[in-house]
């Protein structure tokens, strides 16, 4: 597949909420396949409305939204979704959970059993298959909605803070665990998170966003090669990244009235 | 709150119940009542062993129109609660003739149950499905409703039917709902059974049922024996809502957080 493909793109979006005010403002944005973007900004900058309106849970108000040459809904059978909590069912084990888009997608039961117990083994939960959401950690229960999530081998894969809530020793081992999964099942990456460091570690771009109304601040390349690993974190040119995006996101904070 | 040592919560109930059945006695000798106004608990039980046939036999009879009345409600609240659950239009349309209905004295409508269900148990069964069936549409209605916002959304991320989202999202979501829509409906299926006899069980011959011997008790002064027949309506009562949940256990207690052991 060609690495420069266009995956996404933004041509002069604006969205608004009913008759609200503008949450995203003239909106230029195109990624290519082997792109992992994350979007960092201070809240009500509409960073998880992109989201939205990349897998057509919201529409456009203004401008053209297109994925993978079409139109966002008509794409959702290419792209996966993983939202802030890792929004498992809480009657099904993680097995069950891992199976649901297989079921909607009608897949034979022996086929859906197979494929989620190797994503599940693929995530490290090969002992946690028939627990129940409620006796998992935070960190097991996103491996689990990571690999629901994978399980049909989207080709864009949408996250919405995913890692917000979890400890930064968790964090930090899901985001190594994430770029390996994507090492051996490749996807476009569109990442929205509040942590500078996890946005340089994970992606090879990061936009940051000004709120009031949302727009494009500025963007960054990070040029560090894949795979990368857990000691990159201590390289002193990771944490110059570190310090450049974060006074970006220092600019963009200091507009915003309090 | 401050927690009591678990003993305590064995003892309390017991103790709170010998102070009430003292207070039962000393009122029975002080005033001179005669037993036909206030039996004491042990003329109670003699009077239950005596009648233990009939009892039995009422129990059972009282059992069935309930059980008839509560599986009616059940089947019928739930193909109901989806419909008003799934499509906003009947929601509309139908809620307000439901509230209505639930309004209205199910008394009122005894005369014109007997004239088109018939007396007897047909009668009984449909005042014991009038009074317990509309817990069941609310909850569970509400539960159809309460699906997480989500979950719902991951629903449609992958293209699912609306089928295939009402199938494995929102009822089994509405599940805790539902089970506390029977249970209410289980404490009340006994009652409207009851209530149903009294009102019309006898126009069939007087078959029977508890709320037939209620009647009949208390046309013959017989008091220790009604006293005996409200005891056994009492325990046909827990043993409709034990077996809700006993159910409601089954159901959840894998997946539910209301079964998440409380730290100590």
């Amino acid at each position: 597949m060609d690495p420069n493909e266009t995956v996404v793109n933004f041509t002069g979006l604006r969205k608004r909420y009913g008759t609200g005010p503008l949450v995203l403002e003239a909106i230029d944005l195109e990624i290519r396949r082997d792109d992992f973007v994350s979007f960092i900004g201070p809240s009500g900058c509409g960073k998880s409305t992109i989201l939205k309106l990349v897998s057509g849970l919201s529409p456009a108000s203004e401008g053209t939204v297109t994925v993978m040459g079409t139109k966002p809904r008509q794409a959702r059978d290419r792209q996966a979704f993983i939202f802030q909590d890792a929004t498992l069912l809480p009657w099904l084990t993680a097995e069950a959970n891992v199976e649901v888009p297989l079921r909607i997608r009608g897949v034979a039961p022996e086929e859906r059993h197979r494929r989620a117990r190797a994503m599940l083994s693929l995530v490290g939960l090969d002992d946690a298959r028939d627990y129940f959401p409620r006796q998992l950690s935070g960190g097991m229960k996103m491996r689990v909605s990571l690999a629901r999530a994978l399980t049909l081998s989207p080709q864009l894969l949408l996250l919405d803070e995913p890692f917000g809530a979890l400890d930064e020793m968790t964090r930090n081992r899901l985001n190594e665990e994430l770029l390996a999964l994507r090492a051996q099942k490749p996807f476009t990456g569109m990442f929205v998170t509040h942590s500078v460091a996890e946005a340089v570690f994970l992606s090879n771009r990061i936009i940051v966003m000004a709120a009031h109304p949302g727009r494009f601040h500025a963007e960054v390349a990070v040029e560090f090669p894949y795979p990368r690993r857990a000691a990159l974190r201590e390289d002193p040119a990771f944490l110059e990244q570190v310090t450049r995006v974060s006074r970006l996101l220092h600019e963009v904070d200091t507009v915003v009235p309090v | 709150m401050k927690r009591l040592p678990a003993l305590y919560l064995w003892l309390l109930p017991i103790a709170s119940g010998a102070i009430f059945t003292g207070i039962w006695y000393t009122v029975r000798y002080a005033s001179g009542l005669g037993s036909w106004i206030l039996p004491t608990p042990v003329e109670i039980a003699a009077a239950g062993w005596r009648e233990r046939e009939r009892l039995v036999a009422a129990a059972g009879h009282t059992a069935l129109g309930a059980l008839g009345g509560f599986v009616a409600a059940t089947v019928v609240g739930t193909i109901l609660a989806i419909l008003l659950g799934t499509s906003r239009a009947l929601r509309a349309s139908l809620y307000p003739w439901l509230l209505l209905l639930q309004m209205t004295p199910v008394i009122v409508l005894t005369p014109v149950i007997v004239l088109w269900a018939g007396p007897g148990m047909p009668g009984i069964i449909t005042i014991t499905f009038l009074i317990s069936f509309f817990p069941i549409i609310v909850n569970l209605t509400q539960g159809i409703l309460s699906a997480d916002r989500n979950h719902v959304a991951l629903f449609r991320m992958y293209n699912a039917s609306r089928l295939q989202e009402l199938r494995w999202l929102r009822l089994p979501s509405a599940m805790p709902f539902f089970l506390a829509g029977l249970r209410i409906a289980a404490t009340l299926a006994p009652i409207g059974a009851i209530f149903g006899e009294f009102m019309v069980g006898n126009a069939a011959g007087g078959t029977g049922g508890l709320g037939f011997l209620v009647y009949s008790y208390n046309t013959q002064i017989k008091i220790p024996a009604l006293f005996a027949t409200a005891l056994t309506s009492c325990l046909l009562g827990f043993i409709f809502v034990a077996a809700v949940s006993g159910l409601n256990w089954l159901m959840l207690h894998q997946w539910h957080e209301s079964f998440d052991r409380q730290d100590h």
